[in-house]
């Protein structure tokens, strides 16, 4: 038998020349022929005006990249590995009277997350100064700050609640929707509408994108009676196929909203950038909503039945594929929403800005209560809340995440049925 | 346009060390989902843990090759202990976000700068598998047009998928695995028999775990690093592209899924390079024509779950759900 098979491979093998017989290899970034991966950023000053011909410098090991900043104030350096580099602006190519702002480090060290592009910002004039915060002031803003972090992943683990109570779907395409809300107002602001047209636009896109989804997809496949586990392998099918259309259209840099560099501001003894405040306001309101929506009219209480028991719902006259169509437009639209707040909140608009915080929606629902909306939004908070108060607590950055999806865990083991849910779901 | 080119490098794929380490991983997800029905979407932390076990215990402990081949498997056993402790008892789709969860917590943290001393973080770490090509039994020279470390990796990881597949097949035929398979059909039924299921779904776990680790060991000795941007959840999403075409409850469906899953991806590539190059193709450029392969497994994952779950060998009355 294994000597049958070791000719059967030698003769394969012979038709694979091992020259050829490499993984195909990713591919090359456009930005820069020779190297995937890529360094870049613009330089602008304080009044925003490009500054060119200036040059920074990439070092890493025995690897030196160098660019010059074009006429748009824009340098990519391509590196042949993501890895940490150390990256160093000759100040004496800035032209006269141009100087770093005040604790810009120069040269730094910058380290690659998950993309093929880093970019590095360098402030002049006046920019940002950093200042020295103490503990409980720290404690304080980034309380703030999780909060408003919490309540933007409240808004899509809400509609992912509202479409796994009234379905049963898991949907990993979730990450996707957050996405397209973000690149449809990007999209849409690049077309030169105004800002607010801009968003109104992408709400309504997500709103659409829900609504084809259901139509096109979940239902049929639901008159079919397909299982919920095959359902959720489709959303995993799903969620690949539209994050490439994202990124084929997109591309893998990163871009900014308008609006997006803003100053702290002090509002007492809290600290906060306008965008992280407005987006704590929206997300409540929207949230306030979404709640009175559910607890007062006549659609809350149909959707309230439907999640508890679709037959018996159907049986007292609601139209559940009604019910269940109102709710993928309406996560759509919040999951948009959810999107362009994440855009300002990291800040950036990329193809897998999404499928980043995927997880940690999940964490926000699993925590309240598979399929209980209240228990998405208090699950939520606390994730978002955790996400930024572990880093006050000495946690690296970059491990931020992982206490979050670390106490998804531990609850789990010890509540499976999360904080609001009830012990018959668990099953 | 090279049609021989491209057939030829296709053809390549076939037996090529990704290829084995693909369908190794595959056939772990066959014994967890195809088999016991347990949805582990944390296959590539399974293999993460295997690759950086290894690399690990090589370079910052400087053990021999078998010992850290004995300490990648041991630490993949011991992760899916710690998985299936909390997770075994709920749910389907809890087991799903648990297990995707752990394996994204594995990629943060040897991906954080912490622990740059130990893991490399981004970078990863290199040249470990000194210890593995200095038991080369292949003098230098030329094999089927390969050199000796080309044709001992593919040797070895080839004779690893037929001995893992054998291993498989025998258990999966054994009254283990109709116990197995018992669970997979009626978890109550053969509870009732008192057969004590946790501990059967914890076995398959820990077997399926094992077999992921050592696909992740294969994944990166032919490329002399292992890199945590490789272990991402698109890995593990591949895996059950892979899983689902060829059959989930069989032993050979993963090995020839990954099979075609390569093959095709090679192919597209080789064509839609040739079409951009001979200028036929003029709205597509080599990065998005990337893009579009990927879009096309996301378009065939969907389709083959709907309209053929059962995949190219498998049994329809064989699927993990109804």
């Amino acid at each position: 038998m294994g000597a049958v098979f070791a000719a059967v491979v030698a003769i394969l093998l012979v038709v694979a020349p091992a020259s050829q017989a490499t993984t195909p290899s990713p591919t090359p970034s456009p930005s820069n022929q020779q190297f995937q991966n890529s360094i870049s950023g613009f330089l602008r000053d304080d009044a925003r005006a490009p500054i060119a011909d200036v040059t920074i410098t990439a070092k890493s090991g025995d690897f030196t990249g160098t660019a010059k900043s074009g006429a748009n104030g824009s340098w990519t350096i391509g590196v042949p590995v993501q890895g940490t580099y150390e990256v160093e602006l000759d100040e004496s190519t800035l032209p006269e009277g141009i100087k770093l702002a005040d604790g810009q480090e120069n040269p730094r060290k910058v380290t690659f997350s998950q993309t093929s592009n880093l970019s590095v910002i360098f402030a002049f004039g006046k920019g940002i100064v950093v200042q020295q915060q103490d503990f409980g002031q720290n404690l304080l803003n980034r309380l703030v700050a999780g909060l408003s972090f919490g309540l933007l992943l409240a808004l899509a683990s809400v509609g992912l609640s509202l479409i796994f109570g009234t379905t049963g779907l898991t949907n990993f395409a979730h990450g996707e929707m957050v996405t397209f809300g973000a690149v449809l107002v990007f999209a849409f602001n690049a077309m030169s509408l105004p800002f607010w047209l801009a968003v109104v636009l992408a709400l309504l896109g997500g709103g659409l994108f829900g609504y084809v989804q259901d139509a096109g997809l979940w239902k049929p496949l639901r008159r079919r009676g397909t299982g919920l586990v095959p359902m959720m392998i489709v959303s995993i099918g799903l969620a690949l196929a539209v994050r490439y259309v994202i990124q084929f259209y997109f591309g893998g840099s990163t871009q900014q909203l308008p609006y997006a560099q803003s100053s702290e501001i002090q509002i007492g003894p809290v600290s906060i950038s306008p965008n992280n405040l407005w987006s704590l306001v929206i997300s409540a309101v929207v949230i306030a909503l979404i709640g009175f929506i559910l607890l007062k009219t006549r659609l809350g209480k149909a959707t309230r039945a439907v999640a508890d028991n679709p037959a018996l719902a159907a049986a007292s006259g609601i139209d559940v594929d009604n019910v269940i169509r109102i709710v993928w437009v309406a996560g759509g639209m919040l999951a948009s929403l959810g999107g362009i707040l994440w855009a300002y909140y990291r800040p950036g608009v990329t193809f897998d800005m999404g499928s980043q915080i995927l997880l940690l929606i999940f964490a926000g629902v699993t925590l309240g209560g598979l399929g209980t909306v209240f228990g998405a939004l208090i699950g939520s908070i606390i994730v978002g809340i955790f996400v930024e108060l572990t880093t006050v607590f000495g946690l690296a950055a970059d491990l931020k995440y992982v206490g979050a999806l670390f106490i998804m865990i531990v609850v789990l083991l010890f509540r499976p049925q999360g904080i609001l849910g009830r012990r018959e779901r668990v099953g | 346009m090279d049609l021989g080119f491209i057939f030829s490098s296709a053809a390549g794929e076939l037996f090529s060390p990704t290829t084995a380490a693909y369908a190794l991983a595959a056939l772990g997800l066959a014994v967890h989902f195809g088999y016991s029905g347990l949805l582990n979407f944390g296959q590539a932390g399974f293999m993460a843990v295997g690759a950086y076990g290894f690399a690990i215990s090589t370079l910052t402990f400087g053990v021999p090759f078998f010992v850290g081949l004995l300490i990648a498997v041991i630490c993949s056993a011991i992760f899916a202990l710690l998985l299936g402790i909390p997770t075994l008892r709920l749910r389907a789709d809890y087991l799903a976000i648990v297990t995707i969860a752990a394996a994204e917590i594995v990629r943060y943290i040897v991906t954080t700068n912490q622990l740059t001393s130990v893991t490399g973080s981004a970078n990863g770490l290199a040249a470990f598998e000194g210890g593995f090509y200095a038991m080369n039994p292949f003098p230098e020279g030329s094999y089927f047009g390969m050199n000796n470390r080309d044709f001992f990796i593919r040797v070895v990881g080839w004779g690893l998928v037929i001995i893992c597949c054998t291993l498989v097949w025998l258990l999966m035929r054994s009254p283990w695995g109709r116990v197995l398979k018992g669970i997979r059909e009626d978890e109550n039924a053969v509870r009732s028999l008192g057969k004590n299921v946790y501990a059967y779904k914890m076995q398959a776990l820990v077997i399926g775990g094992v077999l992921g680790a050592l696909a992740g060991m294969i994944f990166t000795l032919p490329r002399g690093a292992v890199q945590p941007a490789n272990y991402g959840t698109e890995l593990t999403f591949f895996l059950y592209t892979c899983l689902l075409l060829g059959g989930l409850g069989t032993v050979l469906g993963p090995v020839v899924g990954a099979m075609i899953f390569w093959v095709v991806l090679s192919l597209t590539q080789g064509i839609l390079y040739g079409l951009i190059e001979s200028g036929a193709v003029t709205w597509l450029n080599t990065v998005q024509a990337g893009q579009l392969r990927y879009i096309l497994v996301g378009v065939a994952l969907m389709l083959l779950m709907i309209f053929r779950p059962q995949g190219v060998f498998g049994n329809k009355k064989e699927l993990a759900f109804a």
